[in-house]
């Protein structure tokens, strides 16, 4: 069958026809949704799966026997399969459930750190980096006596690879990077920075928030030891995520949460545990949404191909060159290789204002600090107003921003 | 000094409001009211008077003079300065109790309640909080009650 070819207006709207919020009017207008660097909204399909899992086969995996249990089991490991797919890991073990991307870093501080960080040991994270990599390694180095370096980044929003180089000792022992900024959507070099890591026999954790969604993720390609990534940032439901890391690792690494799922066998005197990835999925895990997470990566699978992934491009550029047109405004983030985020300051006036401003107009972006006040601070700046563009966004919404914008400027000077 | 009591000034600002027949209309009087709050002195942008919210920062100073509490206060955002112009209205220049028992009422009626949402972290939830504050502090500096000894 020839598969039909839809224009790129036409293949958008069928796109956002699946995404009921879309929909929504907001004090009189149509709702335009920017702010998808924060949260994605979510495809019919992820909601039905949602409620299907509750109406049809809800009950608790892996132990039960009744058929209900079954389904639920196989449902949830078939989402593993897809989530290992996704990132073409090498295999399902090497996929562990997490709660999201923050909750995966802090699984790798808490227990490959914990074992392998010594005093004197380095640790490399970058000036943009978002919190949830920055904190988790201070707490390590803290505990540990161990050293927190930081890759300087140029006034563009680039890491300084040079600088990185000379970071890189024999005491450097993790790199953890972010793969996208959330600020300023900058794409990391990551490839690059992992073979030179690797050749000091450093890991490398790659934060994938951003990039799971905006990139095609091959771990097994990059070579990443650890990648991280949230649900709800690839259309899927909030509550879950992923951490991928390879099996070689995973295995030395102790455990995380104690309980029930993660042991082998229980008495007082020892507890042995579980195999892979079980040994760190403690507890009832998060079901109903590690399901619904297959559905919205297999909508992306059908739905974010290379044309839609073009789209986002186009979008960015799009709404980069208007928004520089608009006097005062400063682009933020200008680096060579960038995803769908656009982040931006006006002269004289607070990126707050211009949010409250743009919101009164049905319009979502975010301002302020973004998580990421080191990258804030080296910039020489208190906080940006984002728009961040996801494959059901349009050319008219970037229109509407910019109107809004005018407007809100207008009103402000 | 304020002449009129709370409740008094927030039925005016409340009445003011009620002519506004667009979100376009409401927010250029409160950024106006913005523009024109008096900037706090350099001195007083200090640590000790910040109220830091995630994404504006507000600083607020307070002074008790003659049983009365008055307020300056500050932001770098300039619609939380209207708001925090509208606030100082209503509030400076009463007694400790009467500040503490302001409902502040007006902010819902005018429509602006979703500035003090959790979300906003604008400082304002934090200022009000802390213009409680200062009154409750004063109100404990007065001259205490004669104290009724029993037996």
């Amino acid at each position: 069958m020839e598969a039909k070819i839809l224009s790129p207006e036409v293949e958008v709207q069928r796109i956002r026809d699946q995404f009921p919020i879309l929909s929504r009017m907001l004090k009189n207008k149509p709702l335009v949704y920017l702010d998808n660097a924060a949260t994605s909204q979510k495809p019919q399909c992820v909601i039905d799966a949602l409620s299907e899992y509750y109406t049809s086969y809800n009950a608790n995996i892996h132990r039960g026997i009744h058929a209900l249990a079954e389904e639920a089991t196989a449902a949830y490991e078939l989402s593993r399969k897809t989530v290992a797919h996704f990132l073409n890991a090498g295999s399902p073990e090497e996929i562990i459930f997490t709660r999201g991307t923050t909750e995966g870093i802090n699984l790798v501080a808490y227990t490959w750190a914990r074992k392998f960080i010594k005093e004197g040991d380095e640790i490399i994270i970058s000036e943009m980096e978002h919190h949830s990599n920055i904190v988790p390694w201070q707490l390590v180095c803290e505990e540990k006596n161990a050293v927190l370096k930081v890759i300087p980044i140029t006034d563009d929003g680039e890491l300084k690879l040079e600088a990185f180089y000379n970071l890189l000792t024999e005491k450097t022992k993790l790199v953890s990077i972010v793969h996208v900024s959330n600020a300023l959507g900058t794409i990391n070099p990551v490839k690059t920075i992992i073979e030179a890591a690797h050749e000091k026999g450093a890991v490398v954790l790659l934060d994938g928030a951003q990039s799971a969604v905006h990139l095609s993720i091959d771990v097994q390609d990059l070579d990443c030891d650890f990648f991280a990534f949230s649900g709800h940032k690839v259309y899927g439901p909030t509550g879950i995520g992923a951490l991928y890391g390879k099996r070689e690792i995973l295995e030395q690494m102790p455990v995380f949460m104690g309980g029930g799922e993660m042991i082998k066998e229980v008495t007082f005197e020892k507890t042995t545990f579980n195999e892979l990835p079980y040994k760190y999925e403690a507890g009832t895990p998060n079901i109903a949404d590690a399901i619904a997470l297959k559905a919205a990566l297999d909508f992306m699978a059908e739905n974010a191909d290379h044309s839609l992934r073009n789209h986002e491009a186009e979008l960015l550029s799009y709404a980069t060159d208007c928004l520089e047109k608009i006097p005062g405004l400063k682009i933020i983030g200008k680096a060579k290789q960038k995803a769908s985020i656009a982040s931006f300051i006006i002269e004289g006036i607070h990126p707050q204002d211009i949010g409250i401003l743009l919101d009164n107009q049905a319009i979502a972006v975010r301002t302020g600090h973004h998580c990421t006040q080191p990258l804030m601070h080296r910039l020489g700046i208190q906080g940006t107003v984002r728009a961040s563009f996801a494959i059901y966004n349009t050319f008219e919404e970037v229109d509407r921003l910019i109107a809004g914008l005018h407007k809100a400027i207008k009103m402000l000077s | 000094m304020n002449d009129q009591t709370i409740k008094e000034t927030e039925r005016d600002i409340i009445e003011d409001f009620s002519w506004f027949e667009t979100w376009e209309e409401k927010y250029e009087y409160i950024i106006e009211l913005g523009k024109k709050l008096e900037p706090l002195e350099d001195e007083c942008k200090v640590k000790e008077n910040i109220i830091k919210g995630c994404q504006s920062t507000v600083w607020l100073v307070a002074k008790f003079e003659d049983g009365l509490v008055f307020y300056s206060a500050d932001s770098d955002a300039v619609i939380v300065k209207g708001l925090i112009s509208m606030l100082i209205k209503v509030l400076s220049g009463n007694t400790p109790d009467e500040i503490l028992n302001a409902k502040l009422d007006f902010i819902n009626e005018i429509g602006m309640m979703t500035h003090l949402a959790q979300t906003r972290s604008n400082g304002l939830v934090a200022m009000i909080k802390q213009i409680k504050n200062y009154a409750l502090a004063f109100k404990s500096m007065q001259v205490p009650e004669k104290n009724i000894n029993y037996g």
